[in-house]
């Protein structure tokens, strides 16, 4: 059953993340998903000092205002500071992230926010963590619940706004000039990324959730020109990545975190070889041919 | 020469537009014919793309007003449709050359509505309307630069809009796509549509546009082609380069007889 609950869990957090870092990638934002995975950690830290109990809801709203503040800030350092956009999210999450440390480390060390849990996250323990009733009753594991009402809340907002997100990732000039607000879908959709990044945070820890963010997008990208079916991919993706990973951190005894981000990075790989677009191989095998039968032809 | 209409498609007053502190357009004031195919020309950095962007609201004002059929343009955007330059996005782009397509029908649908049976006539009509129709669920990432600005035009002509803004359509297209769009500009200005194109070629210009708008910076002139492109506005406008010049005299003189009969 432990099994179960942690890989329900993983595919929560990697669907949630994946679908979300589908829209990044071709908004060429792939960096701000990195950048609020870590920026949000003050709002956590600020949330718990101010509520003094580790409650996820809190904790989620904390971390959604810090995620949207953090584009903010990127977008203010670009437009008015005249700042490179790369250089603005350099400067942003770090300093916002180095805060949440400072944050931890003199005032919450004590109780257990720790460091090492915010950073690696520990999946492992999801089956631990129960939610129990007041009457006594057992429900199942916290994360399991707060994990899939967020992916809930994301796919309920991938499908109202899918045409709207859609036209202004693609061509947000031409979205302004039939007035939708550009602006405001940006915002909600880094909302939705602070709020996906702070679900996945216990899971999986602020530094992996940036494999779950990109590498499946990235992976459904090299192997398909249709955006539905780039999404549809990713959530198939993100599942098999949560099931082999936890297998594979199980037969090798090691972090199911790391397995998971292990196995997004090498189905890219394989990707990225074999993918019938622009795989490497595969193009090195076409161009073979041709010159085969061009040779064969004279 | 700047010639001022009755009851104008487009009218702008006393327009100023600067970008981070410097002045791109200077106190623009002008109008524009309805239902005529109207070019703008300037050299690069002349602020003929501004000026389309500020005629939509898309950029802040500094200071002046514009309006679209005398009305305040948030009041008839949805009849307002935009071109903007091809280069402007991603042609990677994971979509079929009708989802694009489908994005001008947007502007008459709401939030949670999806493109309906309908929409999907309109937005077929359009790309046959410029020869794309065998394309339709071809990916954009397989286009060519001419195919491109085609899928782009139909996506302007399914928003079935009264007035076009077209951001240098004929930029790097092949000459079959030019011939098809200007033809396709002469049917909707027929139809009373107002069309807005930004232009590079003034040799092409005298021949496909009845309303022309020079501009750097300030307004040199507005006015019937005619009228507005002879040497000396197009030297004030081009001002100081003298090659380009000398090319430009030596086309107007040949030109000249020609490009009248045309039309």
């Amino acid at each position: 059953m432990d099994a179960f609950w942690i890989i329900l869990t993983g595919s929560f957090v990697s669907i949630s993340c994946g679908l979300l870092g589908s829209y990044l990638i071709l908004r060429r934002m792939a960096m701000v998903g990195d950048a609020i995975s870590h920026a949000v950690l003050p709002g956590i830290v600020i949330a718990f000092l101010i509520s003094g109990q580790r409650d996820s809801i809190t904790m989620l709203i904390g971390a959604g205002v810090l995620g949207v503040l953090t584009t903010f800030l990127i977008e203010f350092l670009h437009k008015r500071g005249n700042l490179q956009t790369d250089a603005s999210i350099g400067v942003t999450f770090t300093w916002l992230f180095a805060l949440g440390i400072i944050l931890i480390s003199a005032y919450a060390g004590q109780v257990d926010l720790d460091q090492d849990c915010v950073l690696h996250g520990e999946i492992a323990y999801v089956p631990i963590d129960l939610w129990i009733t007041s009457t006594g009753k057992i429900i199942g594991p916290r994360a399991v619940f707060i994990t899939g009402s967020v992916l809930i809340i994301i796919i309920s907002f991938i499908i109202i706004g899918y045409k709207e997100l859609f036209l202004t990732t693609f061509d947000p000039a031409f979205a302004a000039a039939i007035d939708i607000s550009t602006a405001m879908w940006h915002y909600l959709l880094m909302g939705a990324v602070s709020l996906a990044t702070v679900a996945s945070f216990e899971s999986v820890g602020a530094i992996l959730v940036v494999a779950l963010l990109i590498a499946p997008p990235a992976t459904a990208y090299l192997l398909t020109e249709k955006f539905l079916f780039m999404l549809i991919l990713t959530a198939f993706l993100g599942i098999f990545i949560s099931v082999t990973g936890y297998y594979l951190a199980v037969s090798i005894d090691g972090s199911i975190a790391g397995a998971m981000s292990t196995i997004a990075g090498l189905l890219f790989a394989l990707a990225f070889l074999f993918s019938p677009k622009e795989g490497i191989i595969i193009t090195w095998l076409k161009n073979r041919i041709i010159k085969k039968e061009l040779s064969e032809s004279f | 020469m700047i010639q001022q209409v009755e009851d104008p498609a487009v009218e702008v007053h006393d327009l100023t537009v600067t970008y981070h502190k410097k002045p791109v357009l200077w106190d623009i004031d002008l109008t524009l014919p309805r239902g005529a195919i109207i070019g703008i020309i300037g050299p690069n950095g002349a602020g003929k793309s501004t000026l389309i962007k500020s005629m939509m609201n898309l950029i802040p004002h500094s200071s002046g007003y514009v309006r679209i059929f005398d009305s305040n343009i948030d009041e008839v955007r949805p009849q307002v449709s935009y071109v903007p330059q091809k280069e402007s996005v991603d042609w990677d782009f994971p979509a079929s050359v009708m989802d694009v397509v489908l994005m001008g029908r947007y502007a008459r649908l709401g939030l949670f509505k999806r493109p309906r049976k309908a929409d999907r006539e309109v937005a077929l009509d359009c790309l046959k309307k410029v020869g794309m129709e065998a394309y339709k669920s071809r990916q954009i990432a397989q286009l060519s630069g001419g195919q491109q600005q085609r899928v782009f035009l139909a996506r302007a002509l399914a928003q079935e809009a009264e007035i076009y803004f077209m951001d240098e359509p004929f930029a790097g297209v092949d000459a079959a796509t030019e011939k098809a769009i200007i033809g396709l500009l002469r049917e909707m200005s027929e139809k009373g549509k107002t069309v807005v194109v930004i232009h590079h070629d003034i040799q092409s210009a005298l021949e496909y546009f009845n309303w022309i708008v020079l501009l750097n910076m300030r307004l040199v002139a507005s006015g019937p082609t005619q009228e507005t492109l002879i040497p000396s506005l197009l030297e004030e406008t081009y001002g100081g380069k003298l090659t380009l010049l000398a090319e430009v005299g030596n086309l107007m003189h040949k030109k000249e007889f020609t490009g009248r009969d045309k039309r």
